[in-house]
C-alpha cells in the first residue's frame, strides 16, 4: 500500500477541531498567517498544483491574478458541486477529512484577499453540507477566520446547497446560481478571476484541490513535488466503479500506471474502462499500461477529468453505456445555446436507436458531425465534451476492440 | 460607437478596420462579410444562444459568438473555414429538426443561403404547443428557437416588466410567462415588444393569426401608413400596415431605425387603433 496523502485521516476521521489539530491540522494556516499573502501564492504556484476538477489550470496562477486584481471586491468559491457521473471523490473528502478542505479555503481566501467566500454543495450531499455547516462553526468560535479578510478585517464564509442541475458545477452557470438567478454558463473570456462572482474577481477551485494547499503552504513547494511526475506534481483520487469488487475512492501518485488502479479496486478481465467521467474517452486492456498523469493521459488522446473510472467487463454493451450518457447530457443541457439543446437530444436519440439496434446506418457519420458542431459551437464545456465519450466509442469500435 | 479608437484586424486573411467597442459582428457586416444571425439584434444585449454567427477566433480552442465577442487589436478572424460553415449549417440543420419554421422566414432563408438540408437530423420536435389566451397576441412555441430576445425585450432592455422567463431545461426549456403560470396572470402590460422581436412568429398579434388562419394575410399587398402615435406626447412614429381590400388597418409596428421608439411601443400605440375605424352612430 502506497503512503496516502490527502486520505490520510478516511480511516479515522477527525471530525471535531480538537482531533483535527492533534493530527497536524491548522499549522498551514497557521504559517500563511505568518509569510502573508504573497508568499503564499508562491508557494502554490511553484508546487505546481493543478485543479482537479477536470481542467487542470495551475492554482498558483489563478490565485495570483486575483490577489493582484485592482478592484478590492474579491470572492474565493469551493466548488464541492461535485455531479459528474461516477465522481464520489469529493464528498469522501468533505465527509472524511471536513477540516483539511476547509483549512485549504480559509488560505486560499487570505491568499487571494477574498472577504467572502461561499462553499457551493450539491444538494444532494446533505450530510456532508451539514458536517461542513458544524465545521465552519467550530472554526469560527475558535478565531480562525478572524483577521484573514482583506486588510486584517473580516472573512464570512457562507454555505450554499445546488439544486439538482449538472450544470451549475460549471463554474460561470455556479456563479449565476449564487446569485440567485437560472444557472446558464456565461462565455469566456472573460475569466473568473477578472469578472467571476457579481462579476468581481473570483478564484474558484475544486475540494481535492483546496484539500492540497494546507500541506503544500506548511511544508512548502518541494512537497507536493515529493509526489507525482514533473508535469503532474502530487497525487490524485480517483472514483472506482461499476464491474469491479472493490469500488471506492482510490489515492495514487501521478505516474502510476491504469493497471496498478484496477488491481487495487479488483477489476480483473475487464472489457474497458470509461476514464474521466460522462465526457471522458474509453480506454481498452492495450492501454491499461498508461501512466495516470495529466501529460500520460493527453498522449493517448484521453483525460482523467474528474478521476472517475468505471469499469465494464466482456459483457457490458458499451452502446447501452454511451446511451446511459447520451441521455444523461440531453437532461442536464440547460437548453441556451442551440448545438447542445438540440444537438444532446438528437446525440441520445441516435445512440438509443444504435443500442437497441434499430439504427437506419447513417448514425455513427451523423454522430461524428454532431459532435463537431456541439463541440465547436457550444457555449460552455457540457456542449464542448458531450460527444467525446462518443467519438471515443466509435473510433474503438472501428479499430475492432468492442467485445461480442 | 463607443470610442474613437481605430485599428485593423484580420479577417480571412485580409485587414479590416474596427473601433474601441464593436463587436466582431459588426466589424463583419461593415467589411460585407454575410453573417447569419438568429438572435442577434440591434437593440437588444447579446444572447449568444442560437450560435449562427460563430467565427474561428486564433487562440481561442471553440468557436466564439460575433454578436457578444468585442474586437480588439491584433485578433485574427475566420469566417470561411470549413469549421465555421459546418457549425453555422449544422445550428440550422438542428433547428430544421426541431421547430415548425412555417413563419419563419429569417431562419428559412439563411438556412437555405448555407445549404443546410432539412431532414439531415430526425427526432422529435417541440411540442409546446399553441397558448391563444388573450385578445392581443398568441404565443405558438412549437415554433420557438428559444432566441432569448422576448425575454430581453421584456426585461432590462426595454421593458422592464420581467413576464418573460426561460423555464426548464435542455429540450424541454421554453420560454415561460409569470413562472410557469397564465400570461394573463404574469405581469405582461401587452406592449407587444416581444412580438416585434419574434424572427419565428411563435409571437404573433392575434389579429395576424386569425388573418392568416382565415387565408386573408398576404403582406405584399398590405398598405404602410406613417403617422405619430396620437395617445401621448412621447411623439412615437407608428406604421399601419393597411390591407387595402378591406380598407382596415391589420397591425402596427414601429420603425426599428427611429430614433424615439428604436422599434418599441407601448399598448396603445401598438394595439389601441380600433377607434380609427370606429362609425359615428
Amino acid at each position: 500500500m502506497r503512503e496516502q496523502v490527502l486520505l490520510r485521516r478516511a480511516q479515522a476521521p477527525a471530525l471535531d477541531l480538537a482531533a483535527y489539530a492533534a493530527s497536524g491540522g491548522l499549522a498551514g494556516l497557521a504559517r500563511a498567517r505568518a509569510i502573508g499573502r504573497e508568499e503564499v501564492c508562491r508557494i502554490v504556484g511553484e508546487s505546481g498544483l493543478l485543479g482537479r476538477g477536470g481542467a487542470g489550470f495551475p492554482t498558483g496562477r489563478k490565485w495570483e491574478s486575483v490577489r493582484g486584481a485592482a478592484e478590492r471586491e474579491r470572492y474565493f468559491v469551493l466548488n464541492a458541486d461535485e455531479s459528474e457521473p461516477g465522481t464520489f471523490k469529493d464528498r469522501v473528502m468533505l465527509e472524511t477529512d471536513p477540516f483539511m478542505v476547509l483549512e485549504g479555503l480559509l488560505i486560499g481566501c487570505y491568499a487571494v484577499g477574498a472577504g467572502r467566500a461561499y462553499v457551493y454543495v450539491r444538494g444532494e450531499y446533505r450530510a456532508a453540507a451539514e458536517l461542513l455547516g458544524r465545521c465552519l462553526g467550530e472554526l469560527e468560535a475558535a478565531g480562525h477566520l478572524a483577521g484573514l479578510g482583506p486588510e486584517g478585517g473580516p472573512l464570512e464564509v457562507e454555505l450554499r446547497l445546488g439544486g439538482g442541475a449538472y450544470i451549475c458545477g460549471e463554474e460561470t452557470a455556479l456563479f449565476r446560481s449564487i446569485e440567485g438567478y437560472r444557472g446558464e454558463p456565461m462565455s469566456k473570456p472573460p475569466f473568473p478571476t477578472v469578472a467571476g462572482l457579481f462579476r468581481r474577481p473570483t478564484a474558484i477551485d475544486n475540494v481535492e484541490t483546496v484539500a492540497n494547499v494546507p500541506d503544500i503552504v506548511r511544508h512548502g513547494p518541494q512537497w507536493l513535488r515529493g509526489y507525482g511526475t514533473e508535469r503532474s506534481p502530487g497525487v490524485k483520487l480517483y472514483s472506482v466503479s461499476g464491474h469491479t469488487s472493490r469500488p471506492g475512492v482510490y489515492e495514487l501518485p501521478f505516474g502510476a500506471p491504469l493497471a496498478e488502479l484496477l488491481a487495487l479496486a479488483g477489476a480483473e478481465d475487464l472489457q474497458a474502462v470509461l476514464l474521466g467521467g460522462a465526457a471522458g474517452t474509453f480506454l481498452f486492456p492495450q492501454d491499461f499500461d498508461m501512466p495516470l498523469s495529466y501529460e500520460g493521459a493527453q498522449e493517448r488522446g484521453a483525460t482523467l477529468g474528474s478521476g472517475a473510472l468505471i469499469a465494464f467487463d466482456r459483457d457490458a454493451n458499451l452502446w447501452r453505456v454511451a446511451e446511459r450518457l447520451g441521455r444523461f447530457f440531453a437532461h442536464e443541457s440547460c437548453g441556451q445555446c442551440v448545438p447542445c439543446r438540440v444537438g444532446t437530444r438528437r446525440q441520445h436519440e441516435m445512440l438509443e436507436a444504435l443500442a437497441e439496434g434499430r439504427g437506419l446506418g447513417d448514425e455513427r457519420e451523423l454522430l461524428l458531425e454532431l459532435a463537431e458542431v456541439m463541440t465547436d459551437a457550444s457555449i460552455c464545456g457540457l456542449g464542448h465534451t458531450a460527444a467525446v465519450a462518443v467519438r471515443s466509442l466509435i473510433e474503438a469500435e472501428g479499430r475492432g476492440l468492442l467485445a461480442g | 460607437m463607443d470610442g474613437t479608437d481605430e485599428f485593423t484586424i484580420l479577417v480571412d486573411g485580409r485587414e479590416v478596420p474596427a473601433h474601441d467597442g464593436e463587436t466582431l459582428l459588426d466589424v463583419l457586416r461593415r467589411a460585407e462579410l454575410e453573417t447569419p444571425t438568429l438572435c442577434a439584434h440591434e437593440h437588444l444585449t447579446p444572447a449568444k444562444a442560437c450560435r449562427a454567427c460563430v467565427v474561428e477566433l486564433k487562440g481561442s480552442r471553440a468557436l466564439v459568438a460575433s454578436c457578444e465577442r468585442r474586437a480588439e487589436p491584433g485578433m485574427e478572424v475566420r469566417t470561411d473555414s470549413e469549421r465555421v460553415g459546418r457549425a453555422r449549417r449544422g445550428v440550422f440543420e438542428l433547428l430544421l429538426s426541431q421547430n415548425d419554421l412555417s413563419t419563419a422566414s429569417p431562419v428559412t432563408a439563411q438556412a437555405a443561403r448555407l445549404g443546410a438540408r432539412p431532414g439531415r437530423y430526425r427526432g422529435t420536435r417541440y411540442e409546446k404547443g399553441l397558448h391563444d389566451d388573450n385578445d392581443l397576441y398568441v404565443r405558438d412555441y412549437d415554433k420557438c428557437i428559444l432566441c432569448y430576445r422576448c425575454v430581453e425585450a421584456c426585461g432590462p432592455d426595454v421593458q422592464n416588466t420581467f413576464a418573460l422567463t426561460v423555464a426548464g431545461r435542455g429540450f424541454d426549456a421554453g420560454i415561460a410567462a409569470g413562472y410557469g403560470g397564465d400570461l394573463t396572470d404574469s405581469a405582461c402590460v401587452y406592449c407587444g415588444n416581444c412580438v416585434a422581436v419574434c424572427p419565428t412568429g411563435a409571437l404573433m398579434d392575434r389579429r395576424e393569426h386569425v388573418l392568416r388562419k382565415a387565408g386573408r394575410w398576404d403582406e405584399r399587398r398590405q398598405d404602410v401608413v406613417q403617422t405619430t402615435c396620437s395617445y401621448c406626447g412621447v411623439g412615437c412614429q407608428l406604421e399601419l400596415h393597411v390591407d387595402p381590400r378591406a380598407n382596415e388597418i391589420v397591425k402596427v409596428t414601429s420603425p426599428m431605425d427611429h430614433g424615439v421608439t428604436h422599434g418599441f411601443l407601448c399598448v396603445k400605440g401598438r394595439y389601441g387603433y380600433s377607434f380609427v375605424e370606429a362609425k359615428d352612430d
